[in-house]
C-alpha cells in the first residue's frame, strides 16, 4: 500500500534525513523509534504528502503521492495527530465526522450515513457516549480516542499516528495500544496498516510491531522488535546504557540504567567536541 | 431529539426553530425601526405607508428615508457578521475581525482618496470598494511570494503590514486635506455612518453581498475542517490553498461592499460570531445563518440609536465600539467553553 524508497526529507534547503525506505501494508504495525529531533515527524509529513520529498519517492497504492489529489490521498491514508485542542468547541461527533470529508464533494455536507459511520467508529473504540460532548473539554486520552475514531471514519486502509500515547496516563496508554493492535488484527482483509511513532520502546514489544529505529535522520536498524531493539542498538541511539531483559511471562522489556547515567557517552561527546 | 438514545445520530439541538425565532425578532425590530425617528409614526401609519397608502408625507418618510436606512443597517450588519464568522474559522482564532487582511484599511484609503479628490458620492463608494479589494489582493499576492510553511500566519502578518501602510497613506491625505470641508467628511467616513443613505447606494452593494455569501454557505463543511489547521485539513482531504482563497475572496467581497456603503464599522464582525457560537456552537452550517441574523439585528439597533439618541448623528463606529468593547471583555471573563 505505502512504499517509500530512498527518501531524503527536510524543509527547502535543510535536509533532515536521507536514505529512508519503508513499506507498509494492511495488517502491519510499523513502529518508528528514535530520539527527539531524529526526523520522525518530518518523515510522517512526507509520507502523508504534506511535505514534498527532497529526493526519492512515496508511492501510495502504487501511484506517486505527488500525482494524487488530497481527497484521493485521504481515502487511502489517515492521520492521527497528537491530541490537540481546536480553537472552537466542536462536539466530539463533529470532529469524528470531519474524517468523512474526503468522501464528500467540495460543496458536500455529511449526511445521515456519514453520521452513522462516525458513530460506529466511536462505539468501536468504546467512546460512543462522548458523541455529544464538547471535544475541547475532553481529557487527553478521550481526545486521542476521538481522533483515532476520526481516522476510522475516514475508512482509509492506512493510519499514521504521531506519538499516540504521548501525554496519556498509564491506563490510557495501554487502552490506546490495545486499540491499535486490534485495528491491525481485524478480520481477514479488513485490518489496517498502522505506522506510529513512540518514545517508549516497550510499546513496540507490546504491539509485536516491526520497528524502524532512526538516528540523525537515517535508518539505524529495521526489522522485528526483538531483532532491532537490542541493548546495543538502544544504547547507541539514545546515548544511555540500556539492557533488554525477558520477564518471567516471556515479554521483553527495556531497562535503562539510571545509576551510571550516560557518564561515558557524555564524556566521550565532550572530548569529541573539544 | 432524545439525546441519550443509541439511535440518536443528530448533531446538537435543532437549529431551524432558533433561526425562525431570530428571523421573526428581526422583522419586528425592522418594523419598529421604521416607526422610530424625528417624524414618529404609529404602527397603523407605518403599515399603511408600507402598503403605499395613507398620507403622502408618511409615505415619503418611510420609503425615501427609513426603509433604505433600515435595509442598509440590516445588510451591513449581516455582511460584517458573516465575514467575521468566516475569518474566525479560517484563521482559527476567535479574536479575528473582518479587517484582519486589511480590507478596512484599504477601503478607508480608497474612500479618503475619493473625498480628497472631491469625487461624487458614487465614485467615492466605488473607490472604497476597489481599495478594500486591492488591499486584500495585494496581501494574498505578497503572502504567496513569501516562502513560509505557515501560510495563515504569513497572511495575517502581511495583512498587518499592508494595513499599516494604507493607514499611513490615509493619514497623509488627512494632513493634506482641506481642514474645513474635506477633513470632517473624511473623519466621519472613517467612523462609519448610514446617514443620508439612499436606495441607489444600497443597490450595488446588495448583489455583491449575496454573491459573497453563496460560496461561504456552500463551503460550510470545508470551513469547519479548515478550522483544525492547514496540516490536518490537508490530511483530511481538503485542497487547503484553493478553499482558503475562495473564502478570503468571498469574505473580502462582502466586507468591501458594505464598507464602501457605510464606512468603517468596527466590532460587529468580531463580537457577533461569538454570540452566535454561544447559541448554536461552532459548526459553520449553523453559525453562518445565525450570525447573519444577529448581526443584522444588532446593527439595526445600533443604527437606530445612532440617529435618535442625540440631536446630531452619532457615528456608528463609536457606538459599536462603546457597546462592543465591554461586551467582549465580559465574554472573555466568562471564560466558559474555551473560546466560544
Amino acid at each position: 500500500m505505502l512504499d517509500a524508497r530512498e527518501l531524503a526529507i527536510g524543509y527547502g534547503a535543510t535536509e533532515i534525513g536521507s536514505g529512508l525506505s519503508l513499506s507498509v501494508k494492511t495488517g502491519d504495525i510499523l513502529c518508528l523509534l528514535g530520539p527527539n529531533g531524529c526526523g520522525k515527524t518530518t518523515l510522517f509529513r512526507t509520507l502523508l504528502g504534506l511535505l514534498p520529498a527532497l529526493s526519492g519517492q512515496v508511492l501510495l497504492g502504487g501511484k506517486p503521492i505527488t500525482a494524487q489529489r488530497r481527497a484521493e490521498i485521504a481515502r487511502q491514508i489517515a492521520y492521527v495527530p497528537q491530541a490537540h485542542a481546536p480553537p472552537f468547541p466542536f462536539e466530539a461527533l463533529e470532529v469524528v465526522l470531519m474524517g468523512r470529508t474526503a468522501r464528500l464533494g467540495t460543496f458536500g455536507q455529511p449526511g445521515q450515513r456519514d453520521r452513522e459511520t462516525a458513530l460506529t467508529a466511536m462505539r468501536k473504540l468504546g467512546i460512543g457516549d462522548l458523541a455529544h460532548r464538547d471535544y475541547s473539554r475532553l481529557s487527553g486520552g478521550q481526545r486521542q480516542l476521538v481522533l483515532i475514531a476520526r481516522a476510522l471514519a475516514q475508512e482509509a486502509p492506512l493510519i499514521v499516528m504521531d506519538e499516540p500515547t504521548a501525554s496519556l496516563d498509564f491506563g490510557n496508554q495501554v487502552q490506546v495500544l490495545a486499540q491499535i493492535k486490534a485495528l491491525a488484527q481485524e478480520a481477514a482483509g479488513a485490518g489496517h496498516g498502522v505506522i506510529l511513532s513512540t518514545h517508549d520502546p516497550d510499546q513496540a514489544f507490546a504491539l509485536d510491531a516491526r520497528v524502524l529505529l532512526m538516528k540523525d535522520g537515517r535508518t539505524r536498524a529495521e526489522g522485528s522488535a526483538s531483532e532491532v531493539l537490542t541493548g546495543e542498538n538502544l544504547s547507541d541511539v539514545y546515548g544511555i546504557p540500556v539492557t533488554v531483559e525477558t520477564t518471567g511471562s516471556g515479554r521483553r522489556v527495556c531497562l535503562p540504567s539510571l545509576g551510571r547515567q550516560s557518564a561515558p557517552t557524555m564524556t566521550s561527546d565532550a572530548f569529541t567536541m573539544a | 431529539m432524545g439525546r441519550g438514545t443509541t439511535a440518536d445520530v443528530g448533531l446538537r439541538r435543532p437549529v431551524l426553530s432558533l433561526t425562525s425565532v431570530l428571523a421573526l425578532c428581526l422583522a419586528a425590530l425592522a418594523f419598529g425601526a421604521v416607526m422610530i425617528g424625528p417624524f414618529a409614526l404609529s404602527p397603523g401609519q407605518t403599515v399603511m405607508a408600507l402598503l403605499g397608502q395613507g398620507d403622502a408625507q408618511a409615505s415619503i418618510v418611510v420609503w425615501n428615508i427609513r426603509v433604505p436606512r433600515v435595509a442598509a443597517a440590516l445588510l451591513v450588519g449581516a455582511a460584517l457578521a458573516a465575514a467575521g464568522a468566516s475569518y474566525q474559522a479560517l484563521f482559527r482564532n476567535p479574536l479575528v475581525s473582518p479587517d484582519i487582511l486589511g480590507v478596512s484599511a484599504g477601503a478607508g484609503l480608497g474612500a479618503v482618496a475619493g473625498i480628497f479628490l472631491s469625487l461624487p458620492v458614487a465614485a467615492i463608494q466605488a473607490s472604497a470598494f476597489v481599495g478594500g479589494m486591492a488591499a486584500v489582493g495585494f496581501v494574498t499576492l505578497v503572502a504567496s511570494m513569501v516562502r513560509n510553511t505557515d501560510r495563515t500566519l504569513t497572511l495575517v502578518l502581511i495583512g498587518v503590514v499592508i494595513g499599516a501602510l494604507a493607514g499611513a497613506a490615509t493619514s497623509l491625505l488627512k494632513v493634506m486635506a482641506d481642514p474645513y470641508d474635506q477633513l470632517p467628511a473624511i473623519t466621519f467616513w472613517l467612523l462609519g455612518s448610514l446617514a443620508a443613505i439612499t436606495t441607489d447606494d444600497i443597490l450595488p452593494a446588495l448583489p455583491m453581498v449575496l454573491i459573497g455569501l453563496v460560496p461561504l454557505a456552500l463551503l460550510r463543511w470545508r470551513i469547519n475542517v479548515l478550522s483544525l489547521g492547514d496540516e490536518e485539513a490537508c490530511a483530511l482531504g481538503i485542497e487547503v490553498g484553493r478553499i482558503r482563497f475562495l473564502v478570503i475572496a468571498a469574505a473580502t467581497l462582502i466586507t468591501a461592499s458594505v464598507t464602501a456603503l457605510a464606512g468603517v464599522v468596527g466590532w460587529v464582525g468580531l463580537v457577533i460570531p461569538h454570540i452566535a457560537r454561544m447559541l448554536v456552537g461552532p459548526g459553520f452550517g449553523r453559525l453562518l445563518p445565525v450570525s447573519v441574523l444577529i448581526g443584522a439585528g444588532y446593527l439595526l439597533i445600533v443604527d437606530t440609536l445612532a440617529r435618535t439618541i442625540a440631536q446630531v448623528e452619532v457615528p456608528l463606529g463609536i457606538l459599536t465600539a462603546v457597546i462592543g468593547a465591554p461586551f467582549f471583555v465580559w465574554l472573555l471573563a466568562r471564560g466558559r467553553r474555551g473560546w466560544s
